[in-house]
This record gives C-alpha cells, sequence and structure tokens, in this order.
C-alpha cells in the first residue's frame, strides 16, 4: 500500500502536466468508475511502459464493443434478485430465469428471421464455429469426408478445420480475389459429392467485406451441401435473413453488438434439419447441444441487444458511414498513399482497414497510442507475420506490414474522428520523415527494383 | 440503478491496493524503447556522395524492416564524427537504431565494429521477437563502415587496399 503510492506520487512528479484538456476530461468522466490494474493519477495513464495522458479513444469494435448502458439496465436484475437457474422447474425462481431466457431466445431470432426453437445459446462465435464445423463433419462423418472455406476466415474456423485435417478429413481454403470476395464459380467447382459442409463467413473482421452470402447459400442448395456462416461481425450491423442466405448453421456473438462478453448464439436450421454431435456433454441443456447452466444475465443482456440493434440499425448504419467516411476523407485530405484494404462498395461501414505507404504498421501503433486500433485481428497483432487476411488479398507484402483496422461504432463521435484523424495523420508524417523508403520513393527510386536481401 | 453501481465502485476503488505497480506488468516495449521512438536521436540523412559519409542500407520491405543508417567520418583520424539514420520498421527497429547512431558517434572505426547487437539488445530490453530488430541495427552499423571503406579505397587507388576488416560475419542476422 505505502509502496503504490510512493511511487504513484513519483509517477506524478516525473510527468509533465500537459495533458491536453479535452483528454482529461475523458479521464475524469470514465476512469473513476473501475478499479484499473494500472496506475491511474492525474498526471495520466501508465500502463505496458507506455504513458498516456488518458484513456485512449476507442475505434476497436471489432474486437470488442461497449455494454450498451439499456442493455446492462435488462441485465442487472438477474444479478441481483432474480438469480435463479433457468433450468429449476420447482420454483418462481427457475421459472421466471426460463421465461428471461426465452424471450432473449425470440429476440436474436427475430433479428436473424429464425424461429426461437433455431437458436442455441453458447459462450460465444469461436464455440458456435466449433460446435458447427467440427461438430457437423463428426455427424456425418462416415458419408462426408470434405469442407470448403475460405482463406480470410476467423482463425477459430480456420483451426476447427485444421483439427479436422489431422484426423483425416479434406478440406479446401478457396482464395478470394483481391477485393476480399469469393470466387463463386471457384466455390462451385469445388464441390464434391462428400462436401458435407461449406464455412464462409458473413462480414470479415479485418477487412469488413461483405460475402454474397445469398448466392453462397443458393449454390449451396443447389448441391443439398450444409452452409454454415459466421456471421459476429455480421449480426445488427448488414439485414440478415437466415431463409434469405439459405444457412444451415450460423454463429453470432454477443459482445460485438453492445451486448456483455461470453454469450454467443447457434442458428441451427431445423427444415431440413441440421444435426451436429455436442462438443459440451453434460446435462443437456439447450437441447443437447450445449450442456452447462445457461446464463441468464448473459443472455438476457444479448437478447436486449439484439433487440436495440433491430431497431437502431438503420439509424446507427446512417451515423456509422458518416463517420467512417469523415475518417477516410479526414486522412485523404492531409496525407496520400493511402490504401483501403478490401472492397469498398461490398463492406460494412464500421470498419476502415487502411495501409500507409511507407509506414510500418506496428510503429505507427505505438505512435497512435492515444488511439486504441489495432493492425489487424486482436488474436494476431501480437506476432510478426503481415495478416494472413491481407496475404490473401494478394496485398504486397511490405504494404502488408502497413495496415491499421479502424472500427466505428453506436458511441464513436465526430470528435473521436477528428482526433483520430489528427493524430493518425501527425504520426504517419512523423514516421515518413524517418522512413528511408519515403525518402527514396520521393528520389525517384522504384522500391521494387531495388534487391533487397532477405532475411 | 447504474449509477449507484458506478459510485459504490468508485467508492471502493481507493482502497483496494493496486493490484500491480507499473513493474510488475509484462510490457511490449521498455521505457527506452518508447524514450527512443518518440525522440528518436539523429534521424536525417548525409550525402551519400560525400566522400566521408558510409551509407549501410539493410533489411527488406516484405520482412517490415528497412534501416539506414550513415556515417560521418574524420578522413585524418578515422573517427565517425556524425551519425544519421532512417528507418521502416517497429518501435524496436526505431528504437535500435536510435541507440546504434548514438553509439557510434565519437568512437572509432574498429572500436564500432566490436558493437553487438546483443548489447543494443540487453540496452533495449527486446523480447526474444525483437532481436532480429538489434541484429539489423550491428548489420547497418558493419554496411555503413564497409562503404565507407570501400569509397576511401576507391579514391586512394585500387592498390591501397583498405584495411582487413572481418566483415562477413556481419551475415549473421
Amino acid at each position: 500500500m505505502m509502496a503504490s503510492k510512493l511511487l504513484a506520487s513519483a509517477l506524478r512528479r516525473a510527468s509533465p502536466a500537459t495533458a491536453p484538456p479535452l483528454l482529461r476530461r475523458r479521464l475524469l468522466s470514465t476512469a473513476a468508475a473501475v478499479a484499473e490494474p494500472y496506475e491511474d493519477s492525474s498526471s495520466g495513464v501508465v500502463m505496458k511502459g507506455v504513458r498516456i495522458a488518458g484513456r485512449p479513444l476507442y475505434l476497436d469494435m471489432q474486437a470488442t464493443s461497449p455494454v450498451d448502458p439499456r442493455v446492462l439496465d435488462s441485465m442487472l436484475p438477474f444479478y441481483l434478485h432474480r438469480y435463479g437457474n433457468p433450468h429449476s422447474r420447482t420454483h418462481l425462481y427457475g421459472w421466471e430465469s426460463d421465461q428471461a431466457v426465452e424471450s432473449a431466445r425470440s429476440q436474436v431470432a427475430a433479428l436473424v428471421g429464425a424461429s426461437p426453437k433455431e437458436i442455441v445459446f453458447t459462450s460465444g462465435a469461436t464455440e458456435s464455429n466449433n460446435i458447427s464445423v467440427k461438430g457437423v463433419m463428426h455427424f456425418y462423418r462416415d458419408k462426408k469426408r470434405h469442407v470448403i472455406t475460405t482463406q480470410t476466415e476467423h482463425k477459430c474456423v480456420l483451426d476447427s478445420c485444421r483439427h479436422l485435417q489431422q484426423e483425416g478429413f479434406d478440406i479446401t481454403y478457396l482464395p478470394v480475389s483481391p477485393d476480399g470476395i469469393v470466387d463463386l464459380e471457384r466455390l462451385r467447382s469445388a464441390i464434391r459429392p462428400d462436401t458435407g459442409l461449406v464455412s464462409v463467413m458473413a462480414v470479415n473482421n479485418e477487412i469488413g467485406v461483405i460475402q454474397p452470402m445469398e448466392e453462397i447459400g443458393r449454390i449451396c442448395k443447389e448441391f443439398n451441401v450444409p452452409f454454415h456462416t459466421d456471421a459476429a461481425q455480421a449480426l445488427g450491423k448488414i439485414p440478415i435473413d437466415v431463409e434469405k442466405w439459405n444457412v444451415s448453421l450460423m454463429s453470432l456473438s454477443g459482445h460485438k453488438i453492445y451486448g456483455p462478453k461470453g454469450i454467443g448464439a447457434l442458428y441451427m436450421r431445423r427444415r431440413p434439419r441440421i444435426r451436429v454431435e455436442p462438443q459440451m456433454n453434460g446435462g443437456g441443456q439447450e437441447r443437447g447441444i450445449r450442456s452447462g447452466t445457461v446464463p441468464t444475465p448473459l443472455v438476457v443482456g444479448m437478447g436486449a441487444a439484439c433487440e436495440l440493434a433491430m431497431k437502431e440499425m438503420e439509424y446507427d448504419h446512417r451515423r456509422i458511414s458518416a463517420l467512417q467516411e469523415r475518417l477516410l476523407n479526414g486522412i485523404r485530405g492531409k496525407i496520400d498513399g493511402v490504401v483501403v484494404n478490401g472492397s469498398m462498395e461490398r463492406r460494412y461501414t464500421g470498419n476502415l482497414n487502411l495501409s500507409f505507404a511507407y509506414v510500418e504498421g506496428e510503429s505507427l501503433l505505438m505512435g497512435l497510442k492515444e488511439v486504441a486500433v489495432s493492425s489487424g485481428s486482436a488474436c494476431t497483432s501480437a506476432s510478426l507475420e503481415p495478416s494472413y487476411v491481407l496475404r490473401a488479398l494478394g496485398v504486397d507484402e511490405d504494404m502488408a506490414h502497413t495496415s491499421i483496422r479502424y472500427g466505428i461504432g453506436r458511441f464513436t463521435t465526430e470528435e473521436e474522428i477528428d482526433r483520430a484523424v489528427e493524430l493518425t495523420v501527425q504520426q504517419v508524417e512523423k514516421l515518413r520523415e524517418m522512413s528511408p523508403l519515403y525518402e527514396m520513393a520521393r528520389a525517384g527510386v522504384d522500391i521494387k527494383s531495388i534487391q533487397w536481401a532477405q532475411h | 440503478m447504474l449509477r449507484l453501481g458506478a459510485k459504490k465502485l468508485a467508492g471502493l476503488a481507493p482502497r483496494v491496493p493496486a493490484s500491480g505497480p507499473a513493474g510488475v506488468l509484462p510490457r511490449l516495449y521498455h521505457e527506452r524503447v518508447v524514450d527512443h521512438y518518440d525522440n528518436p536521436r539523429n534521424v536525417g540523412s548525409f550525402d551519400k556522395n560525400d566522400p566521408t559519409v558510409g551509407t549501410g542500407l539493410v533489411g527488406a520491405p516484405a520482412c517490415g524492416d528497412v534501416m539506414k543508417l550513415q556515417i560521418k567520418v574524420d578522413e585524418a583520424t578515422g573517427k565517425i564524427v556524425d551519425a544519421r539514420f532512417k528507418t521502416f520498421g517497429c518501435g524496436s527497429a526505431i528504437a535500435s537504431s536510435s541507440v546504434a547512431t548514438e553509439w557510434v558517434k565519437g568512437k572509432h572505426m574498429e572500436e564500432v565494429l566490436s558493437i553487438k547487437n546483443t548489447e543494443i539488445a540487453k540496452y533495449l530490453r527486446l523480447p526474444p521477437v525483437k532481436l532480429h530488430c538489434s541484429m539489423l541495427a550491428e548489420d547497418a552499423v558493419k554496411a555503413a563502415i564497409k562503404d565507407y571503406e570501400g569509397k576511401r579505397a576507391m579514391s586512394n587507388g585500387s592498390s591501397d587496399g583498405a584495411k582487413d576488416i572481418p566483415l562477413e560475419k556481419a551475415a549473421d542476422a
């Protein structure tokens, strides 16, 4: 206790008290509510060796989103006094929880045009993807030995596929075009008589491109192959209709749509019925697909988040599109050599994945301490490899090292966008002044013509 | 209800002992890396055609790191009087090259050749995944000296060969 006090005062003395007034206000309004695991004195925040003036502005909505206060309001009663186990059949606590879970199930189903009976609650989209990919193939293992997916899927789908490969299944990883969209003819020709599943994500987590879901669904229907989609980034952001898309399985997540973390759902078609082998065995909850006590408060939160998303999707979309435009135009107006990764036309507008020529992404992230963005997916941002998604698009390796993903959401403000533009431009200019590649480009040297020593 | 909860938490917060002062937390970057990244020393360029300047350009854009390090040498004494760098790469690469320019200044060329990547890595506390940044800095210094020696050998006529400096071990990165 004593030591931490001493340290805090030492830090206060050591740091300059020149935080911009805007940031200082942010610190006061938000930081006080949480017991934080880092030094949070009046002079700013120190964490992982980085000192910043206040909490960074958050532009990483693809990683996760804040809980909508209205969602939290709906959840709290189920923590404090309606704490029954929804599977308790003998008393009111159980009954009211069960009712709340079923009503949340209807809210989730309504957002995707499904029947509530087709929704299974899970711990999140990763679990739903695991159940879908491994569960379907394990169930039909005698006749079906082949899975089709794409190179730009989320890690959990790719890793589940790799797991199946080790068990002897065949996997086709479809390439994508430079704008990130899967080629439908290639998909069609990849289908075999023993293909047991086609898995294509609806909205990509890194580059935000929207796959042609209806067309893929039609092809799958034609060949009578089950179609699974990871819609974690699509739910509540673009209209979803399981009938139009003809999906058999769909993975959904709560925390990407301003709901709580640790909850997700799996849509499983009833007609024609798709069957899976459960990954979790136990008390047989959720129709035996996912045993384990259903977490009522989280489920209620996800239901509320879905209902809000349904009501506000249009409004959110308009606002977020305007903010995306503001961000892109703001940056492009001040610096050149800015490339958007992935299709701009077929894209969820809350995602803007940019490459800044001649500037390395990780050093840019380090400079953008006051903006919480990522260089791709949260899973790979710690590794040195350039993003496999950008590589699949055929982005030049040097440009793949330079990408930054901006994620805009319901609570992002114009001021935050303007500040992000200002800081990005400032950092890119600083790093370009430091970049030998920029210097060469300005001197008219073609960087691709140089014989680089590969390490 | 939300506000009530927040107030309670806020009231509790000061009494909760800090779960880990900054030193205990796993860090992404050491303070020295952050310092050299925020205030890089000796950024810039010399005229690479100047006979007293040696230029080392190492790395590759595809690997995410390119370092250009230049030294200016006093021909009479063989001392490095000034150094400049430009780096495309992560924070650790920028910090490594910034440190390297600081360390070579005022030193003799032979002395500088003994600067090891491990010393830079140790000084900046680079984690294992970032060790190649310090290797690149060592390579850049060696390449710059090699370039300078080459230039001098050219101007002095090919017979007056440059001092035989073991540069080849730089290829260990």
